[in-house]
């Protein structure tokens, strides 16, 4: 059971992030330069076929992790469970693909075409890790949220966002509360029957007892007039962009343009 | 598990998984009722908490996926709760990527649907064995279906996969029968304690 020290982490993230606010360059953009930024830097690398023009996406992502002032040691971490997955394709890929045969240890064929392909997919994922990592992980999230609303996300799909990350601490809290009752009753987590039909019925009462709460909510904010319109609190009217934002622009119009122009 | 990092897949393959889960995601909002939000967002924190809580299993460590869960209590908005839940997860722990979004949403939320129309159909109000029975199978299937959807859309994306995307099938077997044995608790419980939240939503 390990929801507690996940947990934790996130934390981390989250203090970290606001630890970084105002300091580094990119925290001093504006949150929707972010999403955009983030967007596109994905649309690059996933159309993107070269092993060069992928390198240098990677050194991108690493140069913005740079700007963004990420925690290495976390960052690390992200990443390592990135590799645990891919571990599995990119090893059984050089076996897979077909094609000349560089060497045959224990008699399987390893296939330059293989290499070349896991190398493809071990650098366009890492690279949009980071590159999400840098842009959108160091940005609190209900700031997320809001810079999904300015740029056209349906109103609905928003408030559902920003009421999911509400819950997430408050069914971190229950959740805690539940564990503690049973540990309190000797339960000890194993593999079994038991142990799966209790947190069966641990997460059944969690999610009771959180939809009473969000029923609560509900009355409470009827009460109040909503009507389905959620008001983004620090809404000015939306800024214009300012300085930093459209020189990013430009600059990674260039860069996209440059690695149209070479061919992908 | 269902989160096919970036790169993986092929452009046809992110275009088709993309178009299906906005369509997907499209109709789940407009049959949304501003007031259930509040409803839907708890089930899809629970989403993204349920894949930190790691089960022993034997010598491994597995987390659930619960897409047939939310299925069975959402409905149709199973898929934009399901798009929100892995949205956080690729942004705040790196799980899985931003192009392949939509392909990982499709693969968790239509096996939710077929398991929440199969749920409906053989089950009717005040009867926790029967709705803990069908809960336990609709959530295996729905595993298995997802794990299956992963191998598909990997071994569409080029032949050289196939090997990886039978090893995703097999590891999640174990998967399937932990969370039918879970989801039928959580759906025993719900059927004494709240029916009304299996009840078809509206």
């Amino acid at each position: 059971m390990s929801v507690i020290p996940a947990a934790r982490a996130r934390g981390s993230a989250l203090d970290a992030a606001r630890a970084g606010e105002g300091r580094a360059l990119v925290a001093r953009l504006d949150p929707r330069s972010r999403v955009l930024l983030a967007v596109a830097f994905t649309g690059a690398v996933v159309l993107a076929e070269s092993l060069s023009a992928l390198s240098i996406a990677l050194g991108v992502a690493i140069g913005l992790a740079l700007l963004a002032r990420l925690p290495w040691r976390l960052t690390l971490r992200r990443l390592l469970a990135l590799e645990g997955f891919m571990l599995v394709v990119l090893a059984l890929l050089p076996f897979t693909v077909p094609g000349r045969i560089l060497a045959e240890p224990l008699g399987f064929g390893l296939s330059a075409e293989g290499l070349r392909q896991a190398a493809q997919i071990a650098l366009r994922a890492n690279a949009v890790a980071v590159a999400l990592a840098a842009l959108l992980g160091s940005l609190e999230v209900v700031a997320l949220g809001r810079a999904l609303a300015r740029l056209g996300a349906p109103s609905r799909l928003v408030h559902l966002f920003l009421f999911t990350v509400r819950y997430i601490g408050v069914l971190e809290q229950e959740y805690g509360r539940l564990r503690l009752a049973m540990r309190a009753r000797a339960f000890r987590p194993g593999p079994g029957l038991h142990c799966w039909t209790s947190l069966g019925h641990l997460f059944g009462m969690l999610l009771v007892r959180s939809l009473e709460r969000a029923e609560r909510i509900d009355a409470a904010m009827r009460c109040r007039g909503f009507t389905g319109r959620f008001h983004l609190l620090d809404d000015h009217g939306p800024e214009r962009p300012g300085a930093l934002d459209l020189g990013v622009g430009a600059a990674s119009t260039a860069a996209l343009l440059l690695v149209v122009g070479l061919g992908l | 598990m269902a989160h096919i990092p970036d790169g993986v897949l092929s452009l046809p393959v992110l275009a088709v998984g993309g178009a299906v889960s906005v369509v997907g995601v499209g109709l789940g909002l407009r049959g949304l009722d501003p007031t259930r939000t509040p409803r839907v967002a708890v089930l899809s924190a629970v989403l993204f908490v349920a894949s930190l809580v790691h089960f022993p299993a034997g010598l491994a460590s597995v987390h659930l996926l619960l897409n047939g869960l939310a299925g069975i209590i959402l409905g149709w908005a199973a898929f934009p709760a399901l798009l929100v839940a892995l949205l956080l997860q690729a942004v705040l722990f790196g799980f899985g990527g931003l192009a392949v979004l939509g392909v990982n949403t499709m693969d968790m939320a239509v096996p939710a649907l077929l398991a929440a129309s199969l749920f409906r159909l053989g089950w009717n109000q005040g009867a926790p064995r029967r709705a803990a029975l069908l809960g336990g199978a609709c959530a295996a299937g729905s595993v298995l279906l997802t794990a299956v959807m992963v191998a598909a859309v990997m071994a569409l994306s080029g032949r050289e996969f196939e090997t990886a995307a039978k090893l995703v099938v097999a590891t999640h077997l174990p998967v399937a029968g932990i969370e039918a044995v879970f989801t039928a608790a959580v759906v025993s419980l719900l059927a004494r304690v709240k029916p009304d939240m299996l009840a078809r939503p509206t």
